[in-house]
Protein backbone atom coordinates (compact mmCIF):
# COMPACT_ATOMS: atom_id res chain seq x y z
CA UNK A 1 0.00 0.00 0.00
CA UNK A 2 1.41 3.24 -0.54
CA UNK A 3 -1.41 5.55 0.82
CA UNK A 4 -0.75 8.24 3.34
CA UNK A 5 -0.69 7.03 6.98
CA UNK A 6 -1.69 10.39 9.09
CA UNK A 7 0.72 11.66 11.73
CA UNK A 8 0.65 14.35 14.13
CA UNK A 9 2.75 17.04 14.14
CA UNK A 10 4.35 16.70 17.37
CA UNK A 11 7.05 20.66 17.19
CA UNK A 12 7.04 23.43 14.43
CA UNK A 13 10.05 25.42 15.05
CA UNK A 14 11.11 28.55 13.20
CA UNK A 15 14.67 28.31 11.59
CA UNK A 16 15.02 31.12 9.73
CA UNK A 17 13.05 33.57 7.61
CA UNK A 18 10.16 31.91 6.23
CA UNK A 19 12.00 28.72 7.01
CA UNK A 20 10.71 26.11 9.43
CA UNK A 21 11.16 22.31 10.90
CA UNK A 22 8.12 20.26 11.72
CA UNK A 23 8.64 17.40 13.84
CA UNK A 24 6.46 13.94 13.68
CA UNK A 25 6.37 11.09 14.31
CA UNK A 26 7.19 8.10 11.79
CA UNK A 27 8.45 5.35 12.24
CA UNK A 28 9.59 3.77 8.98
CA UNK A 29 13.69 3.46 8.34
CA UNK A 30 15.04 6.56 6.35
CA UNK A 31 18.18 6.90 4.46
CA UNK A 32 20.06 10.79 4.16
CA UNK A 33 18.99 11.84 0.46
CA UNK A 34 15.29 10.07 0.90
CA UNK A 35 11.66 12.00 0.96
CA UNK A 36 8.48 12.05 1.91
CA UNK A 37 5.11 13.03 0.11
CA UNK A 38 3.61 15.09 2.42
CA UNK A 39 -0.48 15.60 2.30
CA UNK A 40 -1.76 18.72 3.78
CA UNK A 41 -5.56 17.54 3.62
CA UNK A 42 -7.92 19.70 1.37
CA UNK A 43 -4.55 21.69 -0.15
CA UNK A 44 -2.04 18.98 -2.04
CA UNK A 45 0.56 16.25 -1.43
CA UNK A 46 4.40 17.67 -2.11
CA UNK A 47 7.51 15.78 -2.15
CA UNK A 48 9.87 16.72 0.96
CA UNK A 49 13.78 15.57 1.79
CA UNK A 50 13.67 14.31 5.21
CA UNK A 51 15.90 16.75 7.48
CA UNK A 52 16.31 15.10 10.95
CA UNK A 53 16.41 11.39 11.62
CA UNK A 54 16.43 10.79 15.49
CA UNK A 55 14.80 6.98 15.69
CA UNK A 56 11.19 7.02 15.10
CA UNK A 57 10.86 11.56 15.16
CA UNK A 58 11.68 12.59 11.53
CA UNK A 59 11.53 16.21 10.40
CA UNK A 60 11.13 18.64 7.17
CA UNK A 61 12.70 21.89 6.86
CA UNK A 62 11.39 23.94 4.28
CA UNK A 63 10.52 27.92 3.05
CA UNK A 64 7.24 29.18 2.62
CA UNK A 65 7.01 29.90 -1.10
CA UNK A 66 4.18 28.25 -2.57
CA UNK A 67 0.11 27.27 -1.50
CA UNK A 68 1.02 24.18 -0.06
CA UNK A 69 4.00 24.85 1.39
CA UNK A 70 2.65 27.98 3.15
CA UNK A 71 -0.73 25.72 4.50
CA UNK A 72 2.22 23.52 6.18
CA UNK A 73 3.53 26.82 7.30
CA UNK A 74 0.56 27.65 9.21
CA UNK A 75 0.20 24.41 11.15
CA UNK A 76 0.37 24.01 14.65
CA UNK A 77 1.59 20.80 16.78
CA UNK A 78 -1.55 18.36 17.25
CA UNK A 79 -2.27 19.30 13.61
CA UNK A 80 -2.53 16.13 11.21
CA UNK A 81 -0.68 15.52 8.27
CA UNK A 82 -0.45 12.32 6.10
CA UNK A 83 2.82 11.02 5.28
CA UNK A 84 3.99 8.39 2.56
CA UNK A 85 7.65 7.21 1.79
CA UNK A 86 10.18 7.04 1.83
CA UNK A 87 10.91 6.97 -1.45
CA UNK A 88 14.20 7.66 -3.66
CA UNK A 89 17.67 6.02 -3.15
CA UNK A 90 19.48 8.91 -1.24
CA UNK A 91 23.16 9.59 -0.62
CA UNK A 92 26.21 7.04 -1.50
CA UNK A 93 28.59 8.23 0.93
CA UNK A 94 32.42 7.22 0.50
CA UNK A 95 35.54 8.64 0.76
CA UNK A 96 38.25 10.31 3.66
CA UNK A 97 36.81 13.95 2.92
CA UNK A 98 33.40 14.80 1.59
CA UNK A 99 32.63 18.08 0.60
CA UNK A 100 28.72 19.03 1.35
CA UNK A 101 27.14 22.15 -0.65
CA UNK A 102 23.90 23.53 0.27
CA UNK A 103 22.53 26.59 -1.03
CA UNK A 104 19.09 28.30 0.17
CA UNK A 105 16.79 24.91 1.44
CA UNK A 106 19.44 22.41 -0.17
CA UNK A 107 21.26 22.25 3.22
CA UNK A 108 17.96 21.06 4.63
CA UNK A 109 18.53 17.66 3.28
CA UNK A 110 22.05 17.18 3.39
CA UNK A 111 22.27 17.96 7.30
CA UNK A 112 21.43 14.58 7.92
CA UNK A 113 23.75 13.29 5.41
CA UNK A 114 26.54 15.47 7.28
CA UNK A 115 25.87 13.57 10.61
CA UNK A 116 25.80 10.63 9.65
CA UNK A 117 29.52 11.09 7.76
CA UNK A 118 30.53 12.12 10.69
CA UNK A 119 29.69 9.38 12.80
CA UNK A 120 31.27 7.26 10.51
CA UNK A 121 34.60 9.17 10.77
CA UNK A 122 34.38 10.69 7.56
CA UNK A 123 35.70 14.31 7.54
CA UNK A 124 33.04 16.91 6.88
CA UNK A 125 32.98 20.00 4.91
CA UNK A 126 30.21 21.94 4.44
CA UNK A 127 29.33 24.80 2.66
CA UNK A 128 26.11 26.46 3.29
CA UNK A 129 24.90 29.14 0.87
CA UNK A 130 22.30 31.86 1.55
CA UNK A 131 20.80 34.96 -0.10
CA UNK A 132 22.04 36.79 3.42
CA UNK A 133 22.28 36.36 7.18
CA UNK A 134 18.80 36.35 7.91
CA UNK A 135 17.88 32.93 5.72
CA UNK A 136 21.15 31.08 7.50
CA UNK A 137 20.03 27.91 9.16
CA UNK A 138 21.58 24.78 10.68
CA UNK A 139 25.14 26.67 10.86
CA UNK A 140 25.20 25.56 14.61
CA UNK A 141 24.09 22.39 14.54
CA UNK A 142 26.01 21.04 11.57
CA UNK A 143 29.14 22.62 13.61
CA UNK A 144 28.08 21.13 16.75
CA UNK A 145 27.61 17.49 14.97
CA UNK A 146 31.73 17.62 14.47
CA UNK A 147 31.94 18.99 10.64
CA UNK A 148 34.01 21.94 9.46
CA UNK A 149 30.86 24.85 8.30
CA UNK A 150 32.01 27.51 5.59
CA UNK A 151 29.57 30.38 5.27
CA UNK A 152 28.32 32.23 2.37
CA UNK A 153 25.47 34.59 1.54
CA UNK A 154 25.62 36.76 -2.05
CA UNK A 155 25.44 40.00 -0.31
CA UNK A 156 28.39 39.69 2.37
CA UNK A 157 26.13 39.62 5.38
CA UNK A 158 27.31 36.41 6.75
CA UNK A 159 30.88 34.44 5.80
CA UNK A 160 32.29 35.03 2.86
CA UNK A 161 30.17 37.43 -0.65
CA UNK A 162 29.60 35.15 -2.69
CA UNK A 163 27.72 32.16 -4.19
CA UNK A 164 28.22 28.70 -2.60
CA UNK A 165 29.76 27.08 -5.89
CA UNK A 166 32.81 29.80 -5.19
CA UNK A 167 33.56 28.85 -2.16
CA UNK A 168 33.44 25.36 -2.94
CA UNK A 169 35.52 25.79 -6.21
CA UNK A 170 38.28 27.30 -4.13
CA UNK A 171 38.13 24.46 -1.22
CA UNK A 172 38.50 22.36 -4.47
CA UNK A 173 41.50 23.42 -5.28
CA UNK A 174 43.28 23.15 -2.63
CA UNK A 175 41.87 20.38 -0.18
CA UNK A 176 41.53 16.79 -1.02
CA UNK A 177 38.42 16.00 -1.50
CA UNK A 178 37.19 12.66 -2.24
CA UNK A 179 33.46 13.00 -3.64
CA UNK A 180 31.04 16.02 -3.36
CA UNK A 181 27.33 16.16 -2.57
CA UNK A 182 25.17 19.05 -3.16
CA UNK A 183 21.71 20.44 -2.97
CA UNK A 184 20.25 23.90 -4.00
CA UNK A 185 19.54 25.75 -6.98
CA UNK A 186 20.07 23.83 -10.14
CA UNK A 187 22.26 25.96 -11.89
CA UNK A 188 24.60 26.13 -9.05
CA UNK A 189 25.00 22.79 -8.93
CA UNK A 190 25.43 22.53 -12.52
CA UNK A 191 28.75 24.79 -12.21
CA UNK A 192 29.39 22.81 -9.62
CA UNK A 193 29.94 19.56 -11.44
CA UNK A 194 32.07 21.57 -14.30
CA UNK A 195 34.22 22.47 -11.32
CA UNK A 196 34.58 19.05 -10.18
CA UNK A 197 36.07 17.17 -13.08
CA UNK A 198 37.00 13.86 -12.19
CA UNK A 199 36.03 14.03 -8.88
CA UNK A 200 33.07 11.74 -7.98
CA UNK A 201 29.58 13.81 -7.52
CA UNK A 202 26.40 13.64 -6.27
CA UNK A 203 23.36 15.98 -6.23
CA UNK A 204 19.94 16.16 -5.26
CA UNK A 205 17.43 17.24 -8.14
CA UNK A 206 13.74 18.77 -7.40
CA UNK A 207 11.10 18.34 -9.76
CA UNK A 208 7.07 18.74 -9.72
CA UNK A 209 6.10 15.20 -8.68
CA UNK A 210 3.09 13.40 -8.84
CA UNK A 211 2.58 9.47 -8.08
CA UNK A 212 6.20 9.30 -6.40
CA UNK A 213 5.97 5.17 -7.27
CA UNK A 214 7.73 5.99 -10.65
CA UNK A 215 4.27 5.40 -13.26
CA UNK A 216 3.03 8.58 -13.89
CA UNK A 217 6.45 10.37 -15.74
CA UNK A 218 6.02 13.66 -14.52
CA UNK A 219 9.50 14.08 -12.93
CA UNK A 220 11.17 12.69 -15.52
CA UNK A 221 14.24 13.97 -17.03
CA UNK A 222 16.57 13.33 -19.66
CA UNK A 223 15.70 10.10 -21.21
CA UNK A 224 13.21 8.61 -18.99
CA UNK A 225 15.47 9.06 -15.42
CA UNK A 226 12.27 8.83 -12.78
CA UNK A 227 13.17 11.51 -9.99
CA UNK A 228 11.38 10.04 -7.44
CA UNK A 229 12.55 6.01 -8.04
CA UNK A 230 15.98 6.47 -10.10
CA UNK A 231 17.00 9.54 -7.54
CA UNK A 232 16.48 12.14 -6.49
CA UNK A 233 20.06 11.85 -5.80
CA UNK A 234 22.34 11.37 -9.61
CA UNK A 235 25.53 11.13 -9.69
CA UNK A 236 27.72 13.39 -11.83
CA UNK A 237 28.34 10.83 -14.64
CA UNK A 238 24.09 10.22 -15.07
CA UNK A 239 23.94 14.20 -15.01
CA UNK A 240 26.80 15.15 -17.97
CA UNK A 241 23.75 13.40 -20.32
CA UNK A 242 20.88 14.72 -18.62
CA UNK A 243 20.15 17.58 -20.85
CA UNK A 244 17.81 19.09 -18.50
CA UNK A 245 20.05 19.49 -15.46
CA UNK A 246 20.58 23.09 -14.73
CA UNK A 247 18.64 23.85 -18.01
CA UNK A 248 14.71 23.35 -17.28
CA UNK A 249 11.88 22.05 -15.05
CA UNK A 250 8.51 20.38 -16.22
CA UNK A 251 5.12 22.35 -14.33
CA UNK A 252 2.07 19.78 -13.70
CA UNK A 253 0.86 20.06 -17.37
CA UNK A 254 4.20 19.24 -18.44
CA UNK A 255 5.20 22.45 -19.96
CA UNK A 256 9.12 23.25 -19.82
CA UNK A 257 9.79 25.67 -17.76
CA UNK A 258 13.85 27.38 -18.21
CA UNK A 259 15.59 27.98 -14.69
CA UNK B 1 9.96 -27.35 -54.25
CA UNK B 2 12.85 -26.19 -52.86
CA UNK B 3 10.31 -24.32 -50.44
CA UNK B 4 9.21 -27.10 -49.00
CA UNK B 5 12.55 -28.94 -49.15
CA UNK B 6 14.03 -25.89 -46.82
CA UNK B 7 10.99 -26.04 -44.57
CA UNK B 8 11.42 -29.87 -43.94
CA UNK B 9 15.38 -28.89 -43.57
CA UNK B 10 13.89 -26.78 -40.41
CA UNK B 11 11.43 -28.68 -39.06
CA UNK B 12 14.15 -31.59 -39.24
CA UNK B 13 16.61 -28.95 -36.85
CA UNK B 14 13.99 -28.36 -35.20
CA UNK B 15 13.05 -31.86 -33.69
CA UNK B 16 16.28 -32.45 -33.87
CA UNK B 17 17.58 -29.87 -31.40
CA UNK B 18 13.68 -29.56 -29.83
CA UNK B 19 12.94 -25.94 -30.67
CA UNK B 20 9.91 -24.74 -31.88
CA UNK B 21 10.08 -21.30 -34.13
CA UNK B 22 7.83 -18.99 -31.58
CA UNK B 23 6.31 -16.09 -33.41
CA UNK B 24 4.54 -13.39 -30.90
CA UNK B 25 4.46 -10.56 -34.12
CA UNK B 26 1.04 -9.28 -34.14
CA UNK B 27 -1.00 -7.11 -36.42
CA UNK B 28 -3.53 -4.59 -35.95
CA UNK B 29 -5.15 -2.29 -38.31
CA UNK B 30 -2.38 -3.35 -41.19
CA UNK B 31 -0.30 -2.10 -38.12
CA UNK B 32 2.81 -4.86 -37.37
CA UNK B 33 4.05 -4.68 -33.71
CA UNK B 34 6.98 -6.70 -33.60
CA UNK B 35 5.18 -8.24 -30.42
CA UNK B 36 1.84 -7.47 -28.45
CA UNK B 37 3.01 -5.58 -25.40
CA UNK B 38 2.32 -2.31 -25.60
CA UNK B 39 2.94 0.96 -23.57
CA UNK B 40 -1.41 2.00 -21.80
CA UNK B 41 -1.61 6.34 -22.15
CA UNK B 42 -0.67 8.06 -18.99
CA UNK B 43 2.14 5.83 -18.00
CA UNK B 44 6.08 7.18 -18.58
CA UNK B 45 4.62 8.87 -21.87
CA UNK B 46 4.99 13.20 -21.21
CA UNK B 47 8.35 13.83 -22.79
CA UNK B 48 9.99 12.33 -25.59
CA UNK B 49 12.67 10.95 -23.31
CA UNK B 50 9.97 8.60 -20.98
CA UNK B 51 9.07 7.17 -24.05
CA UNK B 52 12.76 6.31 -25.88
CA UNK B 53 13.17 4.73 -22.30
CA UNK B 54 10.39 2.78 -22.61
CA UNK B 55 10.78 1.99 -25.80
CA UNK B 56 14.43 0.40 -25.23
CA UNK B 57 12.56 -1.58 -22.62
CA UNK B 58 11.46 -3.37 -26.08
CA UNK B 59 7.92 -2.49 -25.43
CA UNK B 60 5.71 -3.38 -29.51
CA UNK B 61 3.95 -0.30 -29.66
CA UNK B 62 3.61 2.99 -27.66
CA UNK B 63 0.44 5.50 -26.54
CA UNK B 64 1.44 9.22 -25.75
CA UNK B 65 -0.28 10.70 -22.64
CA UNK B 66 -4.04 11.77 -23.59
CA UNK B 67 -3.40 15.44 -25.07
CA UNK B 68 -5.87 17.94 -25.48
CA UNK B 69 -6.07 21.18 -27.78
CA UNK B 70 -4.74 23.21 -24.69
CA UNK B 71 -2.60 22.54 -21.94
CA UNK B 72 -4.34 21.18 -18.78
CA UNK B 73 -2.43 21.25 -15.11
CA UNK B 74 -4.57 18.62 -13.84
CA UNK B 75 -5.65 18.02 -9.98
CA UNK B 76 -3.81 18.80 -6.96
CA UNK B 77 -1.98 15.88 -5.33
CA UNK B 78 -3.11 13.05 -3.87
CA UNK B 79 -3.27 11.93 -7.59
CA UNK B 80 -1.88 8.61 -7.21
CA UNK B 81 -2.15 6.35 -4.78
CA UNK B 82 -1.61 2.30 -4.50
CA UNK B 83 -4.33 -0.04 -2.95
CA UNK B 84 -4.07 -3.93 -1.67
CA UNK B 85 -4.73 -4.70 -5.21
CA UNK B 86 -4.70 -2.04 -7.56
CA UNK B 87 -3.56 1.57 -8.25
CA UNK B 88 -6.17 4.56 -7.93
CA UNK B 89 -5.44 7.86 -9.98
CA UNK B 90 -7.17 11.12 -10.69
CA UNK B 91 -4.77 12.57 -12.57
CA UNK B 92 -7.13 15.54 -14.16
CA UNK B 93 -5.43 15.08 -18.00
CA UNK B 94 -2.48 16.90 -17.40
CA UNK B 95 -0.86 18.11 -20.59
CA UNK B 96 1.05 20.51 -22.02
CA UNK B 97 -1.49 20.66 -25.36
CA UNK B 98 -0.50 19.50 -28.60
CA UNK B 99 1.17 22.55 -29.91
CA UNK B 100 3.83 21.83 -27.12
CA UNK B 101 3.59 18.42 -27.32
CA UNK B 102 4.87 18.67 -31.23
CA UNK B 103 8.73 18.65 -29.94
CA UNK B 104 8.10 15.39 -27.69
CA UNK B 105 6.36 13.29 -30.28
CA UNK B 106 8.24 14.71 -32.97
CA UNK B 107 11.73 13.36 -31.63
CA UNK B 108 10.22 9.74 -31.48
CA UNK B 109 9.63 10.78 -35.80
CA UNK B 110 12.23 8.08 -36.78
CA UNK B 111 11.26 5.34 -34.14
CA UNK B 112 10.98 1.68 -35.74
CA UNK B 113 8.34 1.27 -32.72
CA UNK B 114 4.89 2.69 -33.56
CA UNK B 115 4.17 5.80 -31.67
CA UNK B 116 -0.05 6.01 -31.08
CA UNK B 117 -1.07 9.72 -30.13
CA UNK B 118 -3.78 9.38 -27.78
CA UNK B 119 -6.36 12.44 -27.70
CA UNK B 120 -9.65 13.94 -25.41
CA UNK B 121 -11.53 16.46 -26.60
CA UNK B 122 -15.15 17.78 -25.96
CA UNK B 123 -16.42 17.42 -29.14
CA UNK B 124 -15.94 16.02 -32.68
CA UNK B 125 -14.47 19.12 -33.87
CA UNK B 126 -11.46 19.23 -31.88
CA UNK B 127 -11.26 15.44 -32.18
CA UNK B 128 -10.66 16.17 -35.63
CA UNK B 129 -8.25 19.12 -35.22
CA UNK B 130 -6.01 17.02 -32.45
CA UNK B 131 -5.94 14.01 -34.70
CA UNK B 132 -5.01 15.38 -37.66
CA UNK B 133 -2.01 17.37 -35.62
CA UNK B 134 -1.26 14.10 -34.61
CA UNK B 135 -0.73 12.58 -37.50
CA UNK B 136 1.37 15.50 -39.25
CA UNK B 137 3.39 15.79 -35.95
CA UNK B 138 4.19 11.48 -37.13
CA UNK B 139 1.66 9.30 -34.89
CA UNK B 140 1.53 6.00 -36.62
CA UNK B 141 -2.04 5.92 -35.47
CA UNK B 142 -4.59 7.37 -32.77
CA UNK B 143 -6.68 6.71 -29.86
CA UNK B 144 -9.50 7.93 -28.93
CA UNK B 145 -9.66 8.66 -25.45
CA UNK B 146 -13.69 8.64 -24.69
CA UNK B 147 -13.05 6.92 -21.52
CA UNK B 148 -11.36 8.82 -18.69
CA UNK B 149 -13.24 8.40 -15.76
CA UNK B 150 -12.89 11.98 -13.80
CA UNK B 151 -12.40 14.76 -16.34
CA UNK B 152 -15.36 16.76 -16.66
CA UNK B 153 -17.07 17.18 -19.75
CA UNK B 154 -14.32 15.11 -21.52
CA UNK B 155 -13.41 11.51 -21.58
CA UNK B 156 -16.23 9.11 -20.62
CA UNK B 157 -18.47 12.00 -20.37
CA UNK B 158 -18.25 11.68 -24.18
CA UNK B 159 -17.80 8.00 -24.54
CA UNK B 160 -20.98 6.80 -22.68
CA UNK B 161 -23.12 8.27 -25.43
CA UNK B 162 -22.99 6.22 -28.22
CA UNK B 163 -24.43 8.15 -31.45
CA UNK B 164 -21.38 10.93 -29.88
CA UNK B 165 -18.98 8.05 -29.95
CA UNK B 166 -19.95 6.88 -34.00
CA UNK B 167 -20.03 10.23 -34.83
CA UNK B 168 -16.44 11.53 -33.13
CA UNK B 169 -14.87 7.70 -34.59
CA UNK B 170 -16.55 8.48 -38.13
CA UNK B 171 -15.88 12.26 -38.42
CA UNK B 172 -12.03 11.58 -37.37
CA UNK B 173 -11.69 8.74 -39.44
CA UNK B 174 -12.94 10.90 -42.80
CA UNK B 175 -10.00 13.24 -41.91
CA UNK B 176 -7.10 11.14 -40.85
CA UNK B 177 -5.11 8.38 -42.86
CA UNK B 178 -3.76 6.69 -39.81
CA UNK B 179 -5.49 4.17 -38.16
CA UNK B 180 -7.81 5.15 -35.23
CA UNK B 181 -8.82 2.77 -32.23
CA UNK B 182 -11.06 4.04 -29.66
CA UNK B 183 -10.17 3.42 -26.07
CA UNK B 184 -13.37 2.79 -24.34
CA UNK B 185 -14.80 2.53 -20.39
CA UNK B 186 -16.06 -0.13 -18.35
CA UNK B 187 -17.96 2.61 -16.16
CA UNK B 188 -21.03 1.64 -18.72
CA UNK B 189 -24.22 -0.20 -18.71
CA UNK B 190 -23.20 -2.01 -22.03
CA UNK B 191 -19.91 -1.55 -23.67
CA UNK B 192 -20.95 -3.89 -26.11
CA UNK B 193 -23.11 -1.05 -27.81
CA UNK B 194 -20.27 1.73 -27.33
CA UNK B 195 -17.97 -0.95 -28.81
CA UNK B 196 -20.23 -1.35 -32.17
CA UNK B 197 -21.29 2.81 -32.40
CA UNK B 198 -17.26 2.81 -32.59
CA UNK B 199 -16.90 -0.20 -35.52
CA UNK B 200 -19.83 1.91 -36.62
CA UNK B 201 -18.22 5.10 -37.34
CA UNK B 202 -15.04 2.92 -38.83
CA UNK B 203 -12.94 2.86 -36.10
CA UNK B 204 -10.06 0.00 -36.72
CA UNK B 205 -9.61 -1.34 -33.36
CA UNK B 206 -10.80 -1.24 -29.87
CA UNK B 207 -8.87 -0.55 -27.10
CA UNK B 208 -10.66 -1.82 -23.57
CA UNK B 209 -10.65 -1.26 -20.85
CA UNK B 210 -9.79 2.15 -19.16
CA UNK B 211 -9.95 2.33 -15.30
CA UNK B 212 -12.82 1.38 -13.16
CA UNK B 213 -14.23 3.94 -11.11
CA UNK B 214 -13.44 3.65 -7.71
CA UNK B 215 -12.37 5.83 -4.08
CA UNK B 216 -10.21 5.60 -0.84
CA UNK B 217 -11.23 6.76 2.34
CA UNK B 218 -8.74 7.70 5.17
CA UNK B 219 -10.40 6.47 8.45
CA UNK B 220 -8.65 9.36 11.01
CA UNK B 221 -9.28 12.32 8.56
CA UNK B 222 -13.09 10.84 7.18
CA UNK B 223 -12.31 12.21 3.70
CA UNK B 224 -11.29 10.54 0.64
CA UNK B 225 -7.33 10.63 -0.25
CA UNK B 226 -7.38 11.94 -3.85
CA UNK B 227 -7.95 15.42 -4.27
CA UNK B 228 -10.73 14.80 -6.88
CA UNK B 229 -12.33 12.06 -4.47
CA UNK B 230 -13.44 9.67 -7.03
CA UNK B 231 -10.53 8.11 -9.30
CA UNK B 232 -9.94 5.27 -11.69
CA UNK B 233 -8.59 1.48 -10.44
CA UNK B 234 -6.14 0.25 -12.49
CA UNK B 235 -3.67 -2.91 -12.05
CA UNK B 236 -4.74 -6.34 -10.80
CA UNK B 237 -7.91 -6.23 -9.49
CA UNK B 238 -9.32 -4.93 -12.44
CA UNK B 239 -8.20 -7.62 -15.09
CA UNK B 240 -11.30 -9.91 -14.25
CA UNK B 241 -13.59 -6.63 -15.61
CA UNK B 242 -11.17 -5.91 -18.84
CA UNK B 243 -11.39 -9.45 -19.79
CA UNK B 244 -15.19 -9.65 -19.56
CA UNK B 245 -15.68 -6.30 -21.45
CA UNK B 246 -13.16 -7.77 -24.21
CA UNK B 247 -14.66 -11.13 -24.34
CA UNK B 248 -18.27 -9.64 -25.08
CA UNK B 249 -16.67 -7.09 -27.80
CA UNK B 250 -14.98 -9.52 -29.36
CA UNK B 251 -18.46 -11.57 -29.79
CA UNK B 252 -20.30 -9.36 -31.25
CA UNK B 253 -18.05 -6.86 -33.44
CA UNK B 254 -15.19 -7.83 -36.06
CA UNK B 255 -12.37 -5.36 -35.42
CA UNK B 256 -9.21 -5.92 -33.73
CA UNK B 257 -9.32 -5.45 -29.57
CA UNK B 258 -6.36 -3.84 -27.92
CA UNK B 259 -7.20 -5.53 -24.37
CA UNK B 260 -5.95 -3.53 -21.46
CA UNK B 261 -6.81 -4.08 -17.54
CA UNK B 262 -4.21 -5.73 -14.71
CA UNK B 263 -2.00 -6.88 -17.44
CA UNK B 264 1.06 -7.94 -15.32
CA UNK B 265 2.43 -11.26 -16.63
CA UNK B 266 2.70 -13.57 -19.92
CA UNK B 267 -0.43 -15.46 -18.44
CA UNK B 268 -2.38 -12.23 -18.14
CA UNK B 269 -1.46 -11.09 -21.78
CA UNK B 270 -2.68 -14.88 -23.06
CA UNK B 271 -5.73 -14.76 -21.07
CA UNK B 272 -6.74 -11.53 -23.35
CA UNK B 273 -5.91 -13.07 -26.28
CA UNK B 274 -7.89 -15.29 -26.23
CA UNK B 275 -10.65 -13.72 -24.74
CA UNK B 276 -10.45 -11.78 -28.21
CA UNK B 277 -7.46 -9.30 -27.86
CA UNK B 278 -4.68 -9.13 -30.69
CA UNK B 279 -1.96 -7.32 -28.44
CA UNK B 280 -2.11 -6.25 -24.67
CA UNK B 281 -1.66 -2.48 -23.07
CA UNK B 282 0.58 -2.19 -19.83
CA UNK B 283 -0.11 0.52 -17.40
CA UNK B 284 0.49 -0.56 -13.53
CA UNK B 285 2.46 -3.18 -14.39
CA UNK B 286 5.32 -1.21 -14.95
CA UNK B 287 4.93 -0.32 -11.10
CA UNK B 288 4.86 -4.01 -10.29
CA UNK B 289 7.17 -5.65 -12.38
CA UNK B 290 9.52 -2.69 -13.27
CA UNK B 291 9.87 -0.67 -17.13
CA UNK B 292 11.41 -4.21 -17.87
CA UNK B 293 7.93 -5.44 -17.74
CA UNK B 294 7.60 -5.50 -21.66
CA UNK B 295 10.57 -7.81 -21.86
CA UNK B 296 9.32 -10.14 -18.88
CA UNK B 297 5.71 -10.54 -19.99
CA UNK B 298 6.86 -11.14 -24.00
CA UNK B 299 9.46 -14.06 -22.30
CA UNK B 300 6.42 -15.63 -20.37
CA UNK B 301 4.08 -15.51 -23.64
CA UNK B 302 6.81 -17.22 -25.37
CA UNK B 303 7.14 -19.84 -22.88
CA UNK B 304 2.85 -20.25 -22.72
CA UNK B 305 3.14 -20.93 -26.07
CA UNK B 306 5.43 -23.50 -26.34
CA UNK B 307 3.89 -24.76 -23.10
CA UNK B 308 0.58 -25.26 -25.32
CA UNK B 309 1.62 -26.48 -28.37
CA UNK B 310 1.25 -22.75 -29.92
CA UNK B 311 2.93 -21.13 -32.86
CA UNK B 312 1.21 -17.62 -33.70
CA UNK B 313 -0.55 -15.66 -31.96
CA UNK B 314 -3.70 -15.88 -34.42
CA UNK B 315 -4.04 -19.39 -33.09
CA UNK B 316 -4.59 -18.08 -29.59
CA UNK B 317 -6.61 -14.58 -30.29
CA UNK B 318 -10.29 -15.79 -29.92
CA UNK B 319 -10.45 -19.25 -29.06
CA UNK B 320 -13.11 -18.90 -26.46
CA UNK B 321 -15.67 -18.07 -29.33
CA UNK B 322 -14.60 -20.82 -31.49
Amino acid sequence: MNVPKITKIIENKREARNIITITFRYPEEIVPGQFFMIWIPDVDEIPMSVSYINGDIKAITFRKVGDATSALYKLKPGDKIGIRGPYGNGFKMHGKHILFVGSGTGVAMLAPAVEEAVKNRISSTVVIGAKNKSELFFEKRLKKCGARVVISTDDGSAGCKGFASDVAKRILKKEKINTVLTCGPEVMMKILLDCCKNIPFQASLERYMKCSIGICGQCCIGKGLRVCIDGPVFDGKTLKKVEDFGVFRRDSAGRKIQF
Amino acid sequence: MSFVIENDFIQGLYLTFGVTLIDITTKIAGMILKNPTMLASGIMDEDAGSMKRIIECDAGAIVTKSIGLNAREGYPNPTVIELDYGILNAMGLPNPGIEQYRQEIGQLKNSKTPVIGSIYGANAKEFIELGEKMEDYGASALELNLSCPHAKSYGLEVGCDPKLVQEISSSVKERVSIPVFVKLSPNVTNIVKIAKAAEDGNADAIVAINTVKGMKIDLELGKPILSNKIGGYSGKAIKPIGMRCVYEIAKNIDIPIIGVGGVTTGEDAMEYFMAGASAVQIGSGVYYRGLDVFKKVCVEIEQLMKAYGYKNLTEIIGVTHK
